[in-house]
């Protein structure tokens, strides 16, 4: 039982991981770092609740007429959501590649031109 | 029903992001082509927006919901919603038309901007998807679609934050403001998944029938996570920061955009508190959590305005306190609506909010167009370093005024009448509430009157470049706001009538409307 739960624990303990670098780590690859494991966490978890034990993948060319299928939404929920983390962490890098080409520095607490 | 009707939803999805995909190609034959796309497109798009609006107002004002690839039910009978649907109710329509005004006013604007500069492909290329991203955000009926579309609607914005890449601080409002966004979508995200696992779909009105039968821990934590993604996303203190910067950074007309934007994160947020959980869990707890919230957020923004030298985030610290306003608004008349016995000052309280919404985007929106100018004439956005500029830009003077009384609730312009409505409903819900925001507003008139002072009046510093005259495009787009301004102020009940009621209608007891409509279609 306890085993059966591992899966969200893990993710929970992922978003907790990503949270803790995108507050408190300076370096902005760090703080991109965190935002992707964050996602991961959340994918993880997304792929955890469409999980069936003894489920099969919804195929019906090759499957048993009467078997037991697992709905193909979570699936399809993060893979959209893959796509959009890739994209987005595309983003937030060339963001910081343009940052360092300015201030010479990956170190959010030197980089505060914008203030208030 | 006709056709074009029909599928006016999907088409106001549809149209512009096939003209956001095809104007890389268009623009390969020169900037004039393009430019003329892109204006047929958003003219296109707004027509179909007012038609939507003016059949639906015609109408009886119940849903339209279109469903996506296929009808209900399923072909095999199967009774939950799982097709991807758009559900538009009275408060989706009068999202889409700020969405379509700021879009219009935005697209007349840079069609001039960007003559001498490059890069004008990929802006308005953005620009579109920006308003697909906010319109399917305002339309679509199913959760993990409004995911998708805020999602879009980041990447949008903060590219077009980010978008004068030889700005070093433009890239650093871009990362702060894309790091949040993506923050906030996976708040989203994850409530998307609690309530998926929880109820086993993901149609907001299939989940409002079903929220409260399982778990309440699950529903409870969706809800808190939902209400910080999206307030998040609508610059909301104490996550307001990206505001400012996003806004200030912009390029002028994207910042009305940007705008409509905060807008469309604050119409989920209306939408998952009234339709998706309605009075489900403790609302008068929540009812109380979004007012103070918003009372943080009005005193912030105005007293951050007051030490702003920087022209756009004066402006912007204007527009966050102008969401604390929305948010007082809608929180009374969630607290009213949810109380033991409902007080019909709630619903005035939700019309003076949901009006201050189009009014915030017309005369915000003429603030930041008019600030783009006077940046370009001044040549800095340091207001210690204007001067002088009433003595040849006329228009433009007379518009950043009506702009900035019409923000601090100047009679007789739009913001006098939507708030009146705010401080009259808020004062007999509480009058302390009612005071505090009165008082604020006081202090917003006393910054803009700074910033106008200082801008238009006094001497010409020197070195000020005088010689670009302002083109005639910008002025019709900022004499199109104006107008609105005015005429919002003017006729205020007749605006009231047609197009904010049926808004706060959807609020107030739309809520079972809004679920039949899918549910009983379904046959089920």
């Amino acid at each position: 039982m306890i085993l059966g739960q591992m899966p969200f624990v893990v993710s929970a303990l992922l978003v907790i991981v990503g949270l803790y670098a995108l507050l408190f780590k300076r370096n902005l690859i760090k703080m991109v770092i965190g935002v992707s494991i964050i996602e991961t966490g959340v994918n993880l978890f997304l792929v955890t609740v469409g999980y069936r034990t003894g489920g099969q993948a919804p195929i019906y060319t090759y499957s048993d007429p009467v078997a037991f299928r697992v709905l193909p939404t979570p699936q399809a929920l993060t893979l959209t959501s893959i796509v959009i983390g890739l994209a987005t962490t595309a983003l937030l890098l060339s963001f910081v590649v343009f940052i360092h080409r300015h201030y010479q520095t990956l170190d959010a607490q030197k980089i505060k031109e914008l203030k208030g | 029903m006709n056709a074009l009707l029909h599928h006016a939803p999907v088409l106001l999805v549809a149209v512009p992001l096939l003209g956001a995909f095809a104007v890389p190609l268009l623009g390969k034959l020169g900037a004039n082509v393009r430019r003329g796309f892109v204006g047929l497109i958003v003219l296109l798009t707004t027509a179909i927006a007012g038609y939507l609006a003016a059949s639906f107002y015609a109408a009886d004002a119940s849903p339209i919901v279109y469903v996506l690839g296929g009808r209900l039910p399923l072909p095999s009978g199967m009774v939950a919603p799982i097709r991807i649907m758009f559900e538009v109710d009275g408060l989706s329509v009068f999202m889409i038309l700020i969405t379509a005004l700021a879009a219009l006013a935005a697209v007349l604007y840079t069609s001039s901007y960007w003559k001498q500069r490059s890069g004008g492909t990929l802006k308005d290329s953005l620009m579109l998807l920006l308003i697909v991203g906010i319109f399917g955000m305002e339309m679509t009926g199913d959760l993990f679609n409004f995911f998708v579309f805020l999602e879009i609607t980041s990447i949008a914005a903060c590219s077009l934050v980010g978008f004068r890449v030889w700005r070093g601080q433009s890239q650093e409002a871009a990362f702060k403001v894309m790091t949040l966004y993506t923050l906030s979508g996976l708040f989203v995200l994850l409530a998307v998944g609690l309530l998926y696992g929880q109820y086993g779909g993901l149609n907001i009105a299939y989940l409002a029938t079903m929220v409260g039968s399982g778990a309440a821990v699950v529903d409870k934590i969706a809800l808190a996570l939902l209400l910080t993604g999206l307030a998040m996303k609508a610059g909301a203190v104490p996550m307001h920061m990206w505001a400012p910067d996003a806004y200030g950074e912009a390029p002028g007309a994207a910042s009305i955009v940007l705008v409509a934007n905060s807008q469309a994160s604050l119409y989920g947020l209306f939408r998952v508190l009234f339709t998706l959980y309605g009075n489900a869990y403790s609302p008068q707890t929540i009812a109380w959590i979004l007012i103070a919230l918003a009372v943080v957020t009005i005193i912030v923004g105005v007293t951050m305005a007051l030490v702003q030298r920087d022209i756009k985030r004066l402006i912007a610290f204007g527009a966050v306190s102008q969401i604390g306003y929305m948010m007082l608004a809608v929180g009374v008349g969630f607290a009213a609506m949810t109380a033991l016995e409902p007080s019909s000052f709630g619903f005035v309280a939700l019309q003076g909010g949901l009006f201050h919404m189009i009014n915030d985007a017309a005369c915000i929106g003429l603030l930041f167009l008019a600030a783009g100018i006077i940046i370009r004439r001044a040549g800095t956005r340091d207001l210690q370093g204007m001067g002088g500029l009433a003595h040849e830009m006329r228009w433009t003077t007379a518009f950043f005024m009506i702009g900035a009384f019409a923000l601090a609730g100047m009679p007789p312009l739009n913001g006098f009448a939507s708030k009146l409505m705010i401080y009259e409903s808020t004062f007999k819900f509480s009058p302390v509430l009612a005071i505090i925001a009165i008082l604020a507003s006081i202090l917003l008139l006393a910054v803009f009157l700074r910033a106008f002072q200082a801008a238009f009046l006094g001497p010409q510093p020197e070195g000020a470049n005088a010689s670009q005259s302002v083109p005639a495009s910008m002025l019709v787009s900022m004499g199109l706001l104006a107008l609105v301004v005015i005429a919002f102020g003017l006729f205020p009940g007749f605006f009231v009538d047609k197009i904010v009621t049926p808004a706060a209608n959807a609020l107030w007891n739309g809520r079972d409307a809004y679920i039949q409509a899918v549910m009983l279609g379904m046959g089920g």
